[in-house]
């Protein structure tokens, strides 16, 4: 019996399922260079883009002479607003209900707005005639501070809706205001405040930053006359979405649209939306009738593409005396930019920015978001989180540090005080959230003990001591943060975008000699989908995960999916990769009884095969099931293994984790150093641990980044300041810090395989517990709150405020 | 990022270089590294018709010490100077230096010609060329000249070299006191927030008997700060001395605004940047 058991586990591991630390099959190819991205395309007569683009905030348009560019040898044609209106594609619509101009339409909104195409034989000489291209501006007063957009003497931005009081969010108030979303128990909450033992206020600012993944976006278009057929190659993160809404923009049958997704050089939601130029390089090919590619440079994606956060979050927090939190009270000013164009759920204008009562039980609470134009790109997106779940993570998590500096209280003790227990869940918050499980206490109390928290607490104090007697000019932050996410977008009867469910799924075939190839209608950006999904498929019907190709991004072949953002490509294709799995198994039960000249309830399965139930030596693997099902007549079963799920998630899922982050802060230089950094993540059931801790690596140093600097920063004309990695802070190698990767388990009750979804985890996590960290430094010189980012000159500004600097 | 069009050339020796500058004058820009000059073509800030590629002009890439002196061919790349355990031997301060400027990629193709060259006040080998009391070699259709680096920057990208010479060579003493290259910067990359160079010899009783100490990106040239140095040769280095000498450093400053931080935060950082630079370079004097 030994021996089987031990030929069970062997077996078991061959497959390279769920929990195994395998290497990523990506990882070959984008190791030696052989990745095929957008920019690799290279069709026969291909023709470039190229953008003019606006070197003013907010300008009318008074004229644009392309006649220069047009003589320059090589020059195909220069398209503007002009040539696009008779096709109505001048503007297109958002992902948020409003509408963009493709190119400037009379003015401009926002520098580095999108003027004219110019298509040219090669690349070069498309740069060349970009230059050529003589626009005549008149400047328009510039709007940069959302909280002026409704004074008497703001201009109008969008003039085009200037007298619509209606918008796809409801009411606006002013011309320059997108919607109001309002969201709990107003009336109840402001009771609750007003007769709270204790109450912290605060301004939480979440700054402009951006996803700025290393490949910027990009299309080739080709439109080929002959066969009516248009095929798109870009950087998209959801392929069968473009492909809908470019028939619909376009007029062209979907049937004869092909969009496909190569290799993408990271999204991180950068790519979800649909851009300007994606619609000229169509429009440039159907024109041309050749295929037309335009890729844009770093300087025009951080510029122009879009942007993430913006979000000023006042905040209002109620407690007991002891620590009990009654009620939570939030009103967010949040800056659009020029268009509408954020990529959420339908419903959700502000996302799901009602998450932002966090890990907490609080009984009363009360949400209000107002989206405002302003002079500055478009966007929004959700830079690896969930739609706004960073925005809310952090908003609470620094309003729970407020409120312990207005308790007095230990902000580890607080956050334990007020957990939702294990005993709780599922559990309806009070902003209209199930949270489908969680264990926070469980998790919390193993991350305080990891870090030795008491000894910490007890080094800063003592630092404290030290820094005041003169013997450092160094302080210590200890930064806490528990977040909970709410990921996988998400069930089709609240969660939509442009109308089309956010369902996704997954086609397996399995061939005669047991190997299978599985499609999704999700597209990987460096997730590793090939690698995981292959386990969750391996485990699932009993083929190694080396046998399973694993495909997506091409709209003919793969099935509709909605894309993989905000965390829902494991919670919800995953879902649907088991759930069609399931049905392979079920199909295969029926072959393998046939065989085994038994009933279908006398087998069950078994790793890899269906065994005859207390028969252990007489099975069927299902190597041998899949061959069976190519070549004997079955009575009752038609030939073949296939299998398709399209999977609706009844509830989304919540991942969360306990972080610490200790740093050291030099008041003199505002230099920060963070010297542990300990991440606890539970993300349910754990596919690839080794995929997990490089998901967790990599959205921590993406929090290190927006944390510590990173920033899309405008001065009062609205010019962007941070264009260039030169100012926008990537971290490398050197800045980055070893990070403690640590979990536990608490599987989703909802998902087949209990999966919770992990990437955007430590990015939502990572932030608040890096700002808490600088801001806990300063904790006992009176500081309660400073705004990210944490750059070198603003914590040493902190620091000045706070009179550290009298002495030195 | 695309930049104009534009005749490469790649002349095979100095009198070849010069003579093609000559010939092609305002329309050529001479190209070392191309660290600066290639980004600024990207933007199309500079259009030149014609570049004069010095790569293969073998005799600027070289490195010797003789008779107290280091000399330094101008394509010498910043990997090289890091590599040179002769160069380390007579001034290690200029590996120190090397370390701090870009990351490893950019210094494979940096070179201390182009660095110093191009009169960019973010440059860190310009102050390390003055505190060091470095003289440059410039090749032009009339010959050879010297100019000393402490009179070389004349403003932002400004310099004593005329349009049609060639910046050839770097010369300057061997030293072997205590050393210190302290750097501010926001991340591996970067230009300074605020830089200090300074070199300090100490004697056998304990005395300051040299100091030279220059500053970087801290005001539209490279800063020798001759008042400072002399400052602590005559004064020590007991904490009232230092304080003086930083002040009188502080008083030649004048950083602006940028993303770095405002003026002020940067007059506050280079005070703390410089006293650490001396405290560096007298504990290893």
């Amino acid at each position: 019996m030994s021996a089987t058991a031990e030929s069970v586990q062997e077996r078991r591991a061959a497959l390279k399922g769920l929990g195994t630390s395998r290497k990523r099959v990506e990882d070959a190819r984008f190791t030696q260079g052989k990745g095929n991205y957008v920019d690799d395309i290279k069709l026969p007569d291909m023709l470039f883009g190229d953008f003019v683009r606006s070197q003013h905030a907010h300008a009318r348009v008074k004229s644009i002479d392309t006649s220069a560019a047009m003589e320059l040898p090589g020059v195909i044609a220069v398209l503007t607003a002009k040539d696009l209106e008779p096709l109505n594609l001048h503007w297109m619509p958002t992902l948020a209900g409003d509408k963009q101009m493709v190119l400037a339409d009379g003015k401009v909104l926002f520098q580095g707005q999108e003027i004219a195409f110019v298509i040219a034989e090669d690349r070069y000489i498309a740069a060349d005639a970009v230059d050529l291209v003589k626009v005549e501006f008149e400047e328009l007063p510039v709007l940069v501070d959302p909280f002026k957009a409704e004074l008497p003497d703001a201009p109008i931005l969008r003039e085009d809706i200037a007298d619509e009081k209606e918008g796809a969010h409801g009411a606006r108030r002013h011309p320059n205001h997108i919607f109001t979303w309002e969201q709990g128990d107003k009336a109840a909450t402001e009771t609750v405040i007003g007769e709270a033992d204790v109450v912290a206020e605060e301004m939480v600012y979440y700054h402009r930053t951006h996803p700025c993944p290393m490949e910027t976006c990009g299309s080739v278009a080709s439109m080929d006359k002959v066969n009516g057929k248009l095929t798109l190659w870009g950087t998209f993160q959801a392929p069968h979405v473009v492909r809908t809404v470019a028939s619909l923009l376009s007029g062209i049958a979907e049937h004869n649209i092909r969009v496909v997704s190569p290799d993408i050089g990271g999204g991180f939601g950068n790519k979800v939306g649909v851009y300007p130029g994606y619609v000229c390089s169509i429009v440039a090919s159907i024109v041309t009738g050749k295929p037309v590619k335009w890729v844009e440079d770093r300087m025009e994606n951080l510029s122009a593409t879009a942007f993430a956060r913006d979000y000023w979050m006042q905040g209002k927090i109620a407690a007991t005396k002891e620590g009990k939190i009654t009620g939570l009270w939030c009103h967010t000013t949040a800056d659009h930019g020029a268009f509408d164009a954020c990529a959420d759920p339908t419903k959700y204008p502000a996302g799901f920015m009602n998450i932002c009562t966090g890990s907490y039980d609080i009984p009363t609470a009360y949400l209000a978001v107002d989206g405002i134009y302003t002079n500055k790109a478009p966007g929004g997106v959700a830079y690896r989180c969930s739609f706004r779940v960073t925005e809310a993570a952090y908003f609470i998590e620094r309003m729970i540090e407020v409120l312990a500096i207005k308790l007095n209280m230990d902000a580890a003790e607080l956050r334990a005080k007020n957990f939702i227990r294990k005993d709780q869940f599922p559990y309806q918050s009070a902003l209209g959230w199930e949270y489908d499980s969680g264990d926070y206490h469980t998790a919390w109390d193993k991350a305080l003990e990891s870090v030795g928290y008491s000894k910490l607490r007890e080094e800063q104090s003592q630092r404290v001591e030290d820094f005041k007697a003169g013997k450092t000019r160094k302080l210590m932050g200890i930064g806490l943060c528990h977040f909970t996410e709410i990921v996988g977008a998400g069930p089709v009867k609240n969660c939509d975008i442009l109308g089309m469910g956010m369902f996704d799924s997954c086609e397996i075939r399995i061939h005669p000699t047991g190997s299978a190839l599985a499609r999704l209608g999700t597209i990987s950006q460096g997730q590793g989908h090939a690698t995981t999904f292959a386990q969750i498929l391996a485990t699932e019907i009993g083929i190694s995960a080396d046998d399973i190709t694993i495909e997506e991004g091409d709209t003919d072949t793969a099935p509709y999916g909605l894309g993989t953002y905000g965390s829902r490509s494991t919670p919800v294709a995953g879902a649907a990769t088991a759930m069609a799995g399931r049905k392979i198994r079920a199909k295969a039960q029926m072959i393998a009884a046939y065989l085994l000249e038994v009933h279908d309830n006398d087998i069950e399965w078994e790793v890899d095969r269906f065994v005859v139930k207390g028969a252990p030596e007489k099975f069927k693997t299902m190597k041998e099931i899949a061959y069976a099902s190519y070549n004997q007549a079955i009575p009752g079963v038609e030939p073949g293994l296939e299998a398709v799920s399209y999977y609706d998630p009844p509830n989304m899922t919540y991942p969360f984790g306990a972080y610490v982050c200790v740093m050291d802060v030099d008041v003199d230089t505002g230099v920060s150093d963070i010297r542990q950094f300990y991440a606890l993540d539970d993300c349910g059931t754990r596919i690839n641990p080794m995929i997990i801790e490089g998901q967790v690596h990599g959205g921590l140093t993406e929090a290190l980044a927006i944390a510590l600097g990173q920033e899309i920063a405008y001065d009062e004309l609205g010019n962007v300041k941070t264009g260039t990695l030169m100012d926008f802070f990537i971290p490398t190698s050197w800045e980055t810090p070893n990070y403690q990767t640590d979990f536990t388990e608490t599987p989703s009750p909802h998902h087949p395989i209990g999966a919770k979804g992990v990437g955007e985890s430590p990015n939502v996590g990572g932030v608040p517990a890096f700002s808490n960290a600088i801001n806990d430094a300063f904790r006992a010189f009176g500081l309660t709150h400073t705004h990210m980012p944490h750059d070198h000159w603003r914590i040493w500004k902190t620091a000045n405020e706070l009179g550290l600097h009298a002495e030195s | 990022m695309i930049t104009g069009n534009f005749e490469y050339h790649q002349p095979g020796s100095i009198p070849e270089a010069v003579a093609l500058l000559s010939k092609l004058g305002d329309d050529a820009r001479v190209i070392a590294g191309g660290h600066s000059l290639i980004p600024t073509m990207k933007l199309r800030l500079a259009m030149p018709e014609h570049l004069i590629d010095l790569q293969a002009v073998k005799e600027l890439r070289k490195i010797s010490v003789s008779g107290g002196e280091v000399c330094i061919g101008a394509m010498t790349t910043q990997a090289e100077l890091i590599a040179s355990e002769e160069l380390h031997k007579a001034a290690p301060i200029v590996r120190e230096t090397s370390l701090q400027i870009a990351d490893p990629q950019v210094r494979y193709m940096g070179t201390l010609g182009g660095n110093v060259a191009n009169g960019d006040p973010g440059n860190d080998m310009p102050a390390l060329m003055q505190c060091l009391d470095a003289s440059f070699t410039l090749s032009g259709p009339d010959g050879e000249r010297t100019v000393n680096a402490r009179e070389f920057y004349e403003a932002a990208y400004f310099t004593a070299r005329d349009d049609l010479e060639i910046l050839t060579e770097i010369r300057f003493p061997a030293y072997s006191g205590g050393y210190a290259y302290e750097k501010q910067k926001r991340k591996i990359g970067d230009y300074a927030t605020a830089a200090a160079a300074v070199l300090l010899t100490k004697g056998a009783d304990g005395s300051c008997e040299q100091a030279s100490i220059a500053l970087t990106n801290l005001s539209d040239t490279p800063l020798f700060c001759e008042e400072a140095s002399r400052q602590l040769v005559s004064d020590g280095l007991d904490s009232a001395s230092v304080n003086s000498a930083v002040a009188s450093a502080m008083g030649q400053i004048d950083p602006v605004d940028d993303n770095r931080g405002p003026a002020e935060f940067k007059r506050h950082a280079a005070a703390i940047i410089l006293r650490r630079a001396i405290q560096q370079a007298w504990a290893r004097a």
